[in-house]
């Protein structure tokens, strides 16, 4: 700026620099990075163009495995669920007797608590009242009776936007006392993206690749006694099931993060948006909210907690509504009156993605007509998860160089890959991380976009990549094959 | 002790609303009607917001039977539904990875409908070029503002970011400004010229921020929310000059764009206008603008839409702007189908255009008639005096409340249109916001109340606001 002010003043001409500047504008802003959404996936969005402008490729299509959208990659939606919110769209199909009762009795109930009846009214900033005493009653049902209260229940724009808008409510301090947020690697980019743009310091913690991705409470001591020397530890964030790990936490595991939270005084975070997506056998689901209660009154009445939800994933795949909540657990009470106040500055979350919600918590009962479908749909769905599960963990273990953890849960897979010396040189002469080379290679070469692991975090000197498990069976077999064959020829090339 | 004793500064400085007290009240009262108990009045009348459906205006047709059609597609095989309305929830689920509203939105949106969007907002300003890049959506127009304005906000400058806002203006824009740190820098419109913005004010404005803040951008809302001004070009051109001269990044909120009534008045966005100033301003001056879906004739508040669109910015920055958005991808799908169905409706021709003409029409006419009464019948109360209501949402009287009233109020320790408000609440069972929450000239007080409403529920409101101020100004005489 200085050299072209000089340079307009030599002029004589009126400088003209721009007011909002990559040097004057929110330096965190600059740090914000998102993998998931990153390079590779701009790179596949241009190929596909190129595919659809009639350029010639080895392969017709591009196939996204690398974004958890079960229904960009085919999955189909559950009936039920459209059906109601069909009706609640446009309510003079209430008449149309093509719609089952139980639709339009859940589709009625949801009007009539939305101002106007119409799902066009804004809500309160919490979310429809009568929804999050329907997501209330679905926790304590899968709680085994736990208590629920519903004015403890955020609904929010996905479960990100509940995630974010407590570390908004968190972060504070300077300097030694900064916010340091405990985060596991690997881990959903949406994390380290969130603490970049807050200014927050992230506290790496490393899950155990030989143990399966397990949580180790010496390493999290680890990390927590390191973080110390610069930064004020608050918060611990777990994901179970995980992402993009997929490993399901055991009920001990469970225990001894609590405990760990208690000791060092931290806020735990659970993001559980998978758990329903439990496929291994001996693999249980455990609340972090559940096991808490279970531990007795000397941790259930002290450790503060949120846990998340969402309407994104497990059977549904509703990406694209953005429903999801938050329950908070043993907040202080002025807290709670700030964060209310918080999320009031979004005015409230989108009211299709409130409805949405209702219907998962409250889906159809044996003694209702929609149930047959419903049960069929949702097992088919999750079966097919797990079936695909079991086969990518048992494809890519069969090829030379690359390793996998049984897919636990969740829709992903994170295998390491071993890459020969020269590659890795060849991926540096190309600035490139090693395995955003391999990756953005594998693009170009067979058109499936996957993320590099380095957009997660992984420990120095390894290599993984994440891709998910969504397509459709027969599609997935393809995609495994082709992965397989690209990593052998790639490891040839190399050699 | 509590583990979360301290938290974010910046959300400790957000104020408390004055409406959540009046809400609290307002619930109890819900559940004291609902419980049999005697009141001088059958039910509730909130006016707070600026959300038609809730105030019995209806969803256009066309709107709701397109989104149902992409909820449930089975629908699309039957007859019942109009072709143009069919075939355009065919294409836009075309659009669609998987062909679903459950996937993902791309951050940046579908590009064919943010190409449509580019051109709908072409056409809206004369032929002035829209490039569909500098366009991202989001989840209402605040979002995309919060996500600008935290591009603004230098956090480790050494003095403190600080925006130009309007006084009066609605609060959420000040919400987010101090959730984010920055400084509001209050410059105040002249009621008795009906609101308008005078470059001396934004003047003195600036000069008062001198060491105090670093004041980077100018906020302004056109039309206006509360106060109904709708800028003159003249007004408008001044805006930008002053932008340009004191080097600040203008954000030009326009969700009401679609919502003018004066005779006199015209929308012309801040876009258009800085485009016809031609050079040095209209390759110069920084401008973000705002819409949404939830004013207008489609009031779809509930769906969450908005976008931003982007004009003159360093292309560098907008690189961080796309990575920010990035991570933040939470556009509901349906909310983006419906930013095509607002800025694409039925044509002349199509078979849902009847219906949709008659509709927006009839929303037209409401809000025209709505405004006329409004305007008549608090003018013609002694002790009110209502600027003309040239577009937006609102009504934003003032009332000179006498001292005995603003003595009550402050021994009941609430700001005198608090106590108003309250008090019209109670006897007469209508609920409007304080001038208070709002910001206003020290020594007056306003209320603020919503005419985006059927016709049936104006007149309510306005019948029983006469009753309660009449007998509200003798009980205080």
């Amino acid at each position: 700026y200085f050299q072209i002010s000089l340079q307009c003043a030599v002029n004589g001409v009126p400088c003209r620099g721009k007011v909002l500047t990559v040097d004057n504008m929110n330096p965190n802003v600059k740090r914000v990075e998102y993998a998931v959404r990153g390079p590779i996936v701009q790179r596949a969005v241009q190929i596909e163009k190129e595919l659809r402008e009639g350029v010639k490729k080895p392969f017709t299509e591009v196939i996204k495995a690398n974004i958890g959208d079960a229904h960009a990659m085919g999955q189909k939606p559950i009936t039920f669920l459209r059906q109601v919110l069909a009706l609640c769209s446009y309510p003079e199909l209430l008449e149309d007797n093509k719609f089952p009762e139980d639709a339009k009795k859940r589709a009625q109930r949801i009007l009539g608590a939305c101002g106007g009846h119409s799902i066009g009214a804004y809500s309160a900033s919490q979310g429809i009242e009568c929804v999050r005493q329907d997501v209330a009653r679905y926790i304590e049902k899968r709680d085994g009776g736990i208590p629920s209260n519903p004015d403890n229940i955020y609904l929010s724009t996905g479960a990100s936007d509940a995630i974010v808008t407590m570390l908004k409510l968190l972060v504070c301090g300077e300097g030694r006392d900064r916010t340091g947020v405990m985060i596991s690697i690997p881990q959903y980019p949406l994390y380290s993206a969130a603490l970049a743009d807050l200014g927050a310091v992230q506290i790496s913690y490393y899950l155990d690749e030989e143990k399966c991705w397990s949580l180790d409470v010496a390493e999290l001591r680890r990390a927590l006694n390191a973080a110390r020397q610069h930064c004020n530890p608050r918060v611990l964030c777990i994901i179970n099931p995980g992402n993009p790990t997929g490993q399901v936490q055991s009920r001990q595991c469970i225990e001894d993060v609590i405990r760990f939270a208690k000791e060092e005084h931290l806020f735990l975070m659970a993001d559980e948006v998978y758990q329903d997506n439990v496929y291994a056998e001996g693999c249980k689901f455990h609340s972090f909210k559940k096991v808490l209660f279970e531990m007795g009154p000397e941790y259930s009445s002290t450790v503060e907690m949120a846990s998340f939800h969402s309407t994104s994933k497990c059977y549904m795949g509703e990406c694209g509504f953005r429903g999801g909540y938050m329950e908070v657990i043993n907040m202080d009470p002025e807290v709670k009156t700030q964060l209310t106040k918080l999320v009031s500055v979004r005015l409230c979350p989108p009211v299709p993605g409130q409805a949405l919600l209702d219907l998962v918590v409250n889906p159809p009962q044996p003694d209702e007509p929609s149930y047959i479908t419903f049960m069929k749909e949702r097992t088919a769905v999750l079966s097919a998860l797990a079936e695909k599960a079991r086969l990518t963990e048992q494809t890519f273990n069969a090829v030379p160089g690359i390793t996998c953890n049984p897919v636990q849960g969740a829709m992903y897979t994170f295998p390491r890959i071993t890459l020969p010396e020269k590659a890795i040189d060849k991926a540096k002469e190309e600035g490139k991380v090693p395995d955003m080379y391999y990756c953005m290679r594998l693009l170009e070469e067979e058109g499936i976009c996957l993320v590099p692991g380095s957009g997660f975090g992984q420990r120095e000197g390894t290599f993984h990549f994440r891709m998910t498990i969504l397509p459709p069976t027969e599609k997935l077999k393809v995609v495994l094959q082709k992965i397989r064959d690209f990593h052998v020829r790639f490891t040839q090339e190399f050699s | 002790m509590s583990v979360l004793q301290e938290i974010s500064q910046n959300v400790r400085s957000i104020k408390q609303l004055e409406y959540a007290v009046l809400a609290r009240r307002a619930n109890q009262i819900q559940k004291e009607l609902s419980q049999g108990v005697r009141k001088p009045y059958k039910e509730l009348i909130d006016v707070c917001w600026g959300d038609p459906h809730s105030m019995d205006v209806k969803p256009l047709t066309f709107v709701r039977q397109v989104l149902a059609a992409c909820v449930y597609p089975e629908l699309m095989s039957s007859h019942k539904l109009p072709l143009d309305v069919r075939q355009r929830a065919q294409w836009l689920l075309g659009r669609c990875d998987g062909g679903s509203v459950g996937s993902y939105l791309a951050p940046t949106g579908i590009p064919e409908i943010v190409q449509r969007m580019s051109e709908s907002i072409r056409s809206r300003d004369g032929g002035v070029p829209c490039n569909p890049d500098n366009i991202f959506i989001s989840p209402g127009s605040q979002w995309s503002l919060t996500n600008i304005i935290q591009v603004l906000v230098n956090n480790e400058a050494p003095l403190r970011t600080g925006i130009l806002t309007p006084v009066p203006c609605h609060v959420t824009t000040i919400m987010s400004i101090k959730s984010l740190g920055a400084a509001v820098i209050p410059y105040f419109l002249s009621e008795e010229h009906g609101w308008a913005l005078q470059v001396e004010e934004l003047q003195r404005a600036l000069e008062s921020a001198k060491g105090g803040c670093n004041p980077v951008a100018l906020y302004v809302i056109n039309p206006g929310n509360p106060a109904g001004y709708v800028q003159s070009r003249k007004s408008i051109q001044e805006v930008i000059q002053f932008a340009s001269e004191k080097r600040l990044f203008l954000l030009a909120d326009e969700v009401y764009q679609d919502c003018v009534y004066g005779k006199n008045s015209e929308f012309v966005s801040y876009k258009r206008v800085l485009a016809e100033m031609g050079p040095p301003f209209s390759d110069t001056v920084e401008l973000a603008s705002f819409h949404s879906v939830s004013k207008g004739f489609m009031g779809e508040c509930g769906l969450r839409g908005g976008y931003v669109e982007l004009v003159n910015l360093d292309p560098n920055v907008v690189k961080y702007i796309f990575n920010l958005i990035c991570k933040d991808s939470t556009t509901p799908v349906l909310a983006h189908f419906a930013m095509d169905l607002m800025m694409n409706p039925p044509r002349p021709g199509d078979p849902s255009y009847p219906l949709y003409n008659q509709q927006t029409q009839d929303i037209k006419n409401m809000l025209v008639q709505n405004v006329k009464t409004a305007h008549e019948v608090v003018n013609s109360l002694p002790g009110f005096s209502c600027q003309p209501v040239e577009g937006g949402a609102f009504v934003f009287p003032r009332v000179f409340l006498p001292p005995r009233a603003i003595q009550k109020a402050k021994e009941e320790g609430m700001q005198p249109d608090t106590f108003y408000c309250m008090r019209l609440l109670e006897e007469m069972g209508v609920l409007v916001s304080p001038g208070c929450e709002y910001g206003q000239k020290e020594g007056t007080y306003h209320i603020r109340f919503c005419i985006m409403a059927s016709q049936d529920i104006i007149d309510q409101v306005l019948k029983r606001l006469t009753t309660f101020h009449t007998k509200f100004m003798k009980d205080f005489s």
